[in-house]
């Protein structure tokens, strides 16, 4: 199949960056978006021009590390599927693709396609572990947890960072992510000794690292690849309701 | 939970979060105002001697333990007070996500979230131009044709009348725009303030969209009764 790409192309942080339209052919429709962004580079690098900069490291959806906005939704349009299990298929011969960052002013573009999330690192690093001594693992059956709580902490737990809530979100809120996060390790019995000084401090590198507040749209959990439910965010809402009084 | 240890001030009082609960608690003290409104609306169906004498009735409230009139200006500040808080929350939460999204996205659909959810800051500066006229217009009596204090049902009744179609057009588009910012308001309320349940969920939406819906009906039933002439 022959479709156009309009990609942005920027050359650094402080390039000023635009669309260019680019024409690739003779594409497998079962190609995945990113082997066809792979003949897309080829075919630049072929003609001396600078191939396009994206994020990729498994491609098999588990890793979080690649994703962009195509036509507009984050990963592209299909559901829980991150941007290298989409596959051209769901493209029609002769279609034009815009392809474009993710958009936060915390995720700043370093180049093309490729920004910066360490705003999701320094979330993490606020709050995202528990203390334990570590050494041997222990025995896995003494610290019994109830099924309903090891499922929900799972869901959440299946969460990669890639960014695509806070690319998605009308307000650049990273919410959905932090929500997972608080989620998976509260619901643990080894997350509970910074249950409440985790939520404030993971929320707090939330704001400080710029990202809106959220308000309920749902945009987020819509273009997920992990389905991360919507849900978990009145979990984190309550979960620093009670942190702040002290409960 | 164990309490968290305050590094500076009080830790977390000015998170998005704090704020979205300030919104949450406000938003629903003004619900549970428009209902006690609403329903002191319909009193108008029972005729000029009934509405009026409840309007008078509601500058006693609390007599003789307070005087004349004063529980209806506590009522007014405590009422203005959370006007103030839910907007200024709105403002600073509405600031900070355009600035989380400084370059915009060439091609963007229309967001998914439902109409209510995506016109939630402007129908709330319509509301708010609406309450700004709703004040000068059947409380001050300034902008109404009648305007005679203690003439309230002869008040409503000039002001909905079929030569003023503007009027009752502005209203019930104001209304509208009420029952659209409740829908998503009432379930965002629930959800900030820790709903977390997939069943809940449905059934905080499904409240919402009731209560939306009830509050629209009832607010226009009275502006249409005048034009209809059920009321007159």
């Amino acid at each position: 199949m022959d479709i156009q790409v309009r990609v942005w192309r920027q050359a650094g942080p402080s390039d000023k960056g635009k669309m260019v339209t680019y024409d690739v052919k003779d594409i497998s429709p079962d190609a995945s978006f990113l082997e066809m962004l792979d003949v897309l580079n080829e075919n630049l690098i072929l003609s001396g021009d600078e191939p396009v900069a994206f994020d990729h490291d498994c491609r098999e959806g588990i890793c979080g590390a690649c994703g962009m906005m195509i036509n507009g939704v984050a990963h592209g349009p299909e559901k829980a599927t991150t941007t290298c299990q989409l596959h051209m298929r769901h493209f029609n011969d002769g279609d034009t693709i815009d392809v474009e960052p993710w958009r936060a002013a915390p995720f700043p573009v370093i180049k093309d396609l490729v920004v910066n999330r360490g705003a999701f690192d320094r979330i993490i690093q606020a709050g995202g572990y528990i203390t334990a001594p570590t050494g041997t693992a222990p025995e896995a059956h003494s610290t019994p947890v109830p099924k309903p709580d090891a499922d929900l902490a799972f869901e959440a737990a299946t969460c990669i960072g890639c960014g695509a809530c806070v690319a998605a979100c009308p307000n650049g809120s990273s919410m959905l992510f932090t929500a997972a996060k608080v989620a998976h390790l509260g619901l643990m019995p080894q997350g509970q000794p910074e249950r409440a000084t985790r939520v404030i401090d993971m929320l707090e590198a939330q704001d400080d690292a710029g990202f809106g507040g959220c308000t309920n749209m749902g945009e987020c959990t819509t273009v997920c690849p992990k389905g991360i439910p919507l849900t978990l965010i009145g979990r984190l809402n309550a979960d620093y309701r009670k942190s702040v009084r002290g409960n | 939970m164990p309490k968290v240890q305050g590094k500076r001030r009080p830790r977390g009082v000015r998170s998005s979060i704090a704020l979205k609960i300030l919104m949450a608690v406000t938003g629903l003290l003004l619900v549970g105002f428009l209902y006690v409104h609403m329903i002191g609306n319909l009193k108008i169906f029972f005729g000029a001697e009934t509405f009026d004498h409840y309007a008078h009735w509601l500058r006693t409230i609390g007599t003789p333990l307070l005087p004349q009139d004063w529980y209806l200006w506590i009522q007014r500040a405590v009422l203005t007070f959370a006007v103030i808080g839910h907007i200024t929350a709105a403002v600073i939460l509405a600031r900070r996500a355009s600035k989380a999204r400084p370059v915009k996205y060439s091609h963007r659909p229309k967001v998914q979230g439902s109409y209510a959810a995506r016109t939630m800051r402007w129908g709330g500066v319509i509301v708010l131009l609406f309450i700004i006229y709703h004040i000068l217009d059947l409380t001050t009596g300034t902008l109404n044709p009648n305007g005679k204090p203690g003439e309230v049902y002869a008040n409503v009744a000039a002001d909905f009348a079929p030569s003023r179609w503007y009027v009752t057009l502005f209203y019930t588009l104001s209304i509208v725009a009420v029952g659209f910012h409740l829908r998503h308001g009432l379930w965002s309320a629930a959800r900030t303030l820790g709903q977390q349940r997939p069943h809940g969920e449905k059934i905080a939406r499904a409240v919402a969209l009731v209560l939306s819906v009830v509050l629209v009906v009832g607010y226009l039933s009275v502006p249409f009764a005048v034009l209809i002439g059920l009321v007159d």
